[in-house]
């Protein structure tokens, strides 16, 4: 019994140990874990002017502007708090729409617009029929992405 | 734990899996089946994603096998590794290329959602990396295990292995939460109601009861053929043994 219960308590505790380590390399790394920065992250610590980043959030309703070429793009960006300007010149994805989570990477230029040279649409987790979104929408109690933020 | 033990014994396990899997392979198959057509056939169109929701239904219940089968390894790797039982190593033998082959659905699929729904094929977020880390352990464990003449010591090596990766585990699982990530967060498996519409959470679940069928079935075939391959090897082992001295007597 005795060697059984050693080998017992050897595990228990280097699975412990483990854990603890990884949590404090995970929480170390944080900044690099994180795919993307929300306006408020980027307007309480600006980045320099050239570095790459990516943000993420939500499509401000109204916001969209195409160019006069068809492939360039504005939009805003908002995590309800702050908001950023976009402008992106390609192609966007199929669920690229307003009120829904985006994510672009890019760069800040000197007047504060994000300058994005990729946008990524997010998906949010709620997953449902079309007459369903829409019954809801009608009776008011709609709760999807542009609230969720997510 | 005596009532463990009972079943601990490689021939009483044998007999056991014997009856059980057929009936796990049918249920596989059935549900499998049903959550395909309900699937592909019922289900309706997401409000969002138009048919490219109807991947979810292999995608996501692969990504819970995944974990799932690591956890049974994890797990048995550390029953092998403290009770010295022979048959936790063998399951968790048996349960490694079949959690391997549900990460790589997983990851595959994944791929194929991404393409049209992100407008990339892969993102280095903390979900999708830590999932293809889980592979990486898998794969590791495989070769490890298999790197060993001896037997034991090749049980050992492995099952340290498997437990010191169980800690990708839960980061693969709250990645979503604890980091901005690409992936949407938990839609099943968060607190309150499910934000999957009970058409579309049918096939899914069906589907996921399917896959942990699937997965039974084959660990029995598996465990079955792992408990056969140790006595063979441990007879070739004693009969070279024996034949080696016999043929040193004959030189002499």
């Amino acid at each position: 019994m005795r060697p059984k219960r050693r080998r017992l308590a050897f595990v228990v505790c280097g699975m412990l140990t483990l854990g603890v380590a990884a949590a404090l390399v995970l929480a170390a790394f944080e900044d690099s874990i994180v795919y993307f920065y929300s306006p408020t992250e980027v307007a309480e610590n600006k980045p320099p002017p050239d570095r790459r980043f990516r943000i993420g959030g939500i499509v401000v309703k109204d916001s969209v502007i195409r160019g006069a070429d068809a492939t360039s793009v504005r939009f805003r960006v908002t995590d309800t708090a702050n908001t950023i300007d976009v402008a992106y010149t390609g192609v966007l994805p199929d669920l690229f729409r307003e009120g829904q989570g985006v994510v672009a990477e890019g760069r800040l230029d000197a007047d504060g617009r994000f300058r994005a040279d990729e946008v990524l649409a997010k998906h949010d987790e709620t997953y449902m029929p079309k007459e369903v979104a829409d019954a809801l929408k009608e009776s008011g109690r709609w709760r999807g992405a542009p609230e969720g933020g997510r | 734990m005596s009532r463990l033990h009972r079943f601990a014994s490689p021939a009483r396990f044998v007999r056991l899996a014997d009856r059980i899997q057929p009936w796990t392979g049918w249920a596989a198959a059935l549900l499998i089946g049903a959550g395909l057509v309900v699937g592909f056939g019922f289900s309706p169109p997401d409000y969002q994603q138009g048919d490219t929701v109807r991947i979810m239904y292999v995608h996501v219940p692969s990504a819970w096998m995944a974990m799932f089968c690591y956890a049974v390894m994890a797990v048995c790797a550390a029953a092998g590794l403290i009770w010295r039982h022979p048959l936790a190593h063998v399951i968790a033998h048996g349960a490694a290329p079949i959690g391997a082959c549900f990460t790589i659905v997983c990851l595959a699929t994944g791929m194929l959602w991404g393409k049209p729904m992100w407008g990339r094929w892969w993102a280095w977020d903390a979900r999708l990396t830590s999932v293809l880390i889980l592979l990486f352990l898998y794969l590791g464990y495989i070769a490890l295990a298999n790197a060993f003449d001896n037997t034991a010591r090749g049980d050992r090596s492995s099952a340290i292995l498997a437990l010191v990766g169980a800690v990708n585990l839960p980061v693969i699982k709250f990645s979503v939460d604890w980091w901005n990530t690409l992936h949407q967060p938990a839609s099943v498996t968060r607190i309150g109601a499910p934000a999957i519409h009970s058409s579309m959470l049918t096939p899914l679940l069906l589907m996921a009861a399917g896959f942990m069928c699937l997965f039974a079935a084959l660990l029995f075939v598996r465990v079955r053929a792992g408990l056969l391959e140790r006595r063979l090897r441990a007879l070739r082992h004693a009969r070279a043994h024996a034949g080696g001295m016999d043929t040193g007597t004959g030189l002499s």
